[in-house]
């Protein structure tokens, strides 16, 4: 199994953080994995992104450039980098100020209204683990319990009484998703 | 089995100097290895293993720090990115004159000049063929993982002291700032000055007991005699290194026809393009240098027989293909490719460039 994911969104949407997240469920589960960050100036206000991969193998390289999911938050990540899905792979994004949605018709899509379910639960920083959610809906990689670990990892201990509400919103992305177009090849 | 954690490339560096016993980090902040700093005056070892984190006032300032720690005997180290490694190449000279172990690390960025923040390999002739004045080598150690950043840094200090001789971790960009699984090896303590000398020999100036002479740590010998004799006890040394300590890793290169030599990052990516050109039926292999200087030339020669050509793909204009070339000496054809300034090549375009070599 080997998974290449991109996430790319706002700076301040969790991007890294929800990366960072992954990364460390694939290390629970004992597989392999890379987070390779966008960074320099072009994080300063603008989009940020990170590629994931998670692998059962030895990972070659982190840096890749045709992604089985591109998980996008923004319409200037979408036009980046919706051509980076590979034929047949999965664009998951949330519509939240998308006004040309994705035109490809080689690959699956799904919708997650993260940034209504986000105000929803009352918590604007549950954001990006609906997104996750919304992707382990889809593509369950990783166990829960494992994500549960993940989150105990990446987080710091003072903060590990917000642990139960991240997985509340975990739980509602996988609710939320919705999909568009289904595409197999 | 060890805990295995989640690191940055620069924070693999700052967890792995605590836990190999360093003694002190003298360092500047610069884009894109400040991480290593920050991530040292977060763990705070001053409280724990007694390290010493200082940040110094400038780049020249750390390396001399650089300078009379190693005269004591103490396992010291560094790091910073391009332009800051160029400030230090004055003091890199006088440590390697006056054979002092310790560790610089570049996590290289794109030059020249102040350049851009992204990552970069064109500090390869700057590391591997001197950057500062005189006839000397540094022992260079090109990571390509996180786990091998984590590794490289207590490897540099063994081959530091060994040797009596600089040594340098040659990063970029990429390795220093993405994030990998890392083992976390056994903790090892800092040494005292006579568990140094044990090991080391009694060179470092820890103060001089009545039954020796007093240790000289300098660089300077105004009689030419002496110095050229200096200079052959130096050369004996690299001859040394370069007998014994070269390392390097081959990926599908059993029945290889073509070969691709990359350090680095660069050596994800062709492993990456090894893999894509092997779907296409193309045979090739891929050859990592892990020690930049020794290179491993004498495993590129040896591989000359079964091969048709060389591919040399490093982020530079064209630096180490020129050891490639020197190691095959004119046997077969060696070409580069590369992207500069910060850009980093797809497997794709290494693909690319290796189907335009072969036709």
């Amino acid at each position: 199994m080997k998974e290449e994911i991109i996430i790319a969104g706002f700076g301040g949407q969790g991007v890294l953080s929800m990366g960072k997240i992954l990364a460390y469920s694939g290390i629970m589960q004992d597989m392999e994995v890379t987070w390779m960050p966008s960074y320099g100036p072009e994080m300063r206000g603008g989009t940020a992104n990170v590629t994931v991969v998670l692998s059962d193998k030895r990972i070659s390289s982190p840096i890749v450039h045709q992604v089985d999911t591109a998980i996008i938050l923004n319409q200037q990540s979408l036009d980046k980098f919706q051509d980076a899905v590979k034929p047949g792979g999965l664009l998951l994004y949330d519509p939240n100020g998308i006004t040309h949605p994705p035109t490809r018709a080689d690959v699956t899509v799904y919708k997650v209204e993260a940034t209504g379910e986000a105000a929803r639960l009352g918590n604007a920083k549950a954001y990006n683990m609906i997104v996750l959610g919304a992707f382990l809906k889809i593509k369950p990689i990783v166990k829960m319990e494992n994500v549960v670990k993940g989150l105990k990892k990446s987080i710091p201990e003072r903060h590990h009484h917000l642990i139960p509400m991240n997985e509340q919103a975990i739980l509602r992305g996988m609710e939320a998703v919705i999909p568009i177009k289904s595409y197999e090849l | 089995m060890a805990e295995k954690i989640l690191l940055k490339g620069n924070e693999a560096i700052a967890i792995a100097a605590i836990r190999c016993g360093c003694d002190g980090y003298f360092s500047y902040p610069i884009t894109p290895q400040s991480e290593i700093m920050e991530t040292l005056m977060d763990e705070r070892p001053w409280e724990t293993t007694g390290m010493v984190v200082l940040q110094a006032e400038s780049e020249v300032a750390s390396i001399n720090m650089l300078y009379g720690g190693a005269s004591c005997g103490k396992k010291v180290m560094t790091s910073s990115s391009s332009p800051g490694i160029s400030l230090m190449c004055e003091g890199l000279s006088y440590l390697a004159g006056a054979e002092l172990p310790c560790l610089v690390v570049n996590v290289v960025r794109g030059g020249p000049g102040l350049g851009s923040i992204q990552a970069s390999q064109a500090d390869y002739f700057q590391a591997v063929k001197g950057g500062g004045h005189g006839d000397y080598r540094l022992i260079v150690l090109a990571p390509s993982s996180v786990q091998e950043m984590y590794d490289c840094v207590d490897l540099s200090f063994e081959l530091a002291f060994k040797y009596r001789n600089p040594a340098m971790i040659l990063a970029d960009g990429v390795i220093g700032q993405m994030m990998e699984k890392v083992e976390l090896r056994e903790e090892k303590r800092r040494l005292t000055d006579a568990e140094i000398a044990t090991l080391y020999g009694s060179w470092a100036t820890t103060g001089k007991p009545a039954n020796r002479k007093g240790n000289v740590i300098t660089s300077l010998a105004m009689d030419s005699e002496v110095h050229e004799k200096f200079n052959l006890k130096l050369l004996e040394k690299y001859r040394q290194i370069n007998e014994h300590e070269v390392r390097f890793e081959k990926v599908a290169c059993d029945d290889a026809e073509h070969l691709i030599v990359a350090y680095g990052s660069c050596a994800r990516i062709c492993e990456k393009a090894v893999e894509l050109a092997r779907e296409e039926g193309i045979k090739v292999g891929l050859l990592r240098p892990i020690t930049l200087y020794p290179y491993p030339s004498k495993a590129i020669d040896e591989m000359t027989a079964q091969l048709k050509d060389i591919l040399a793909v490093e982020m530079s204009a064209g630096q180490m293909v020129e050891d490639v070339r020197l190691a095959v000496n004119g046997k077969i054809p060696v070409a580069h490719f590369g992207r500069i300034g910060g850009i980093i090549p797809t497997p794709e375009e290494v693909v690319a460039a290796l189907k335009n070599r072969i036709q």
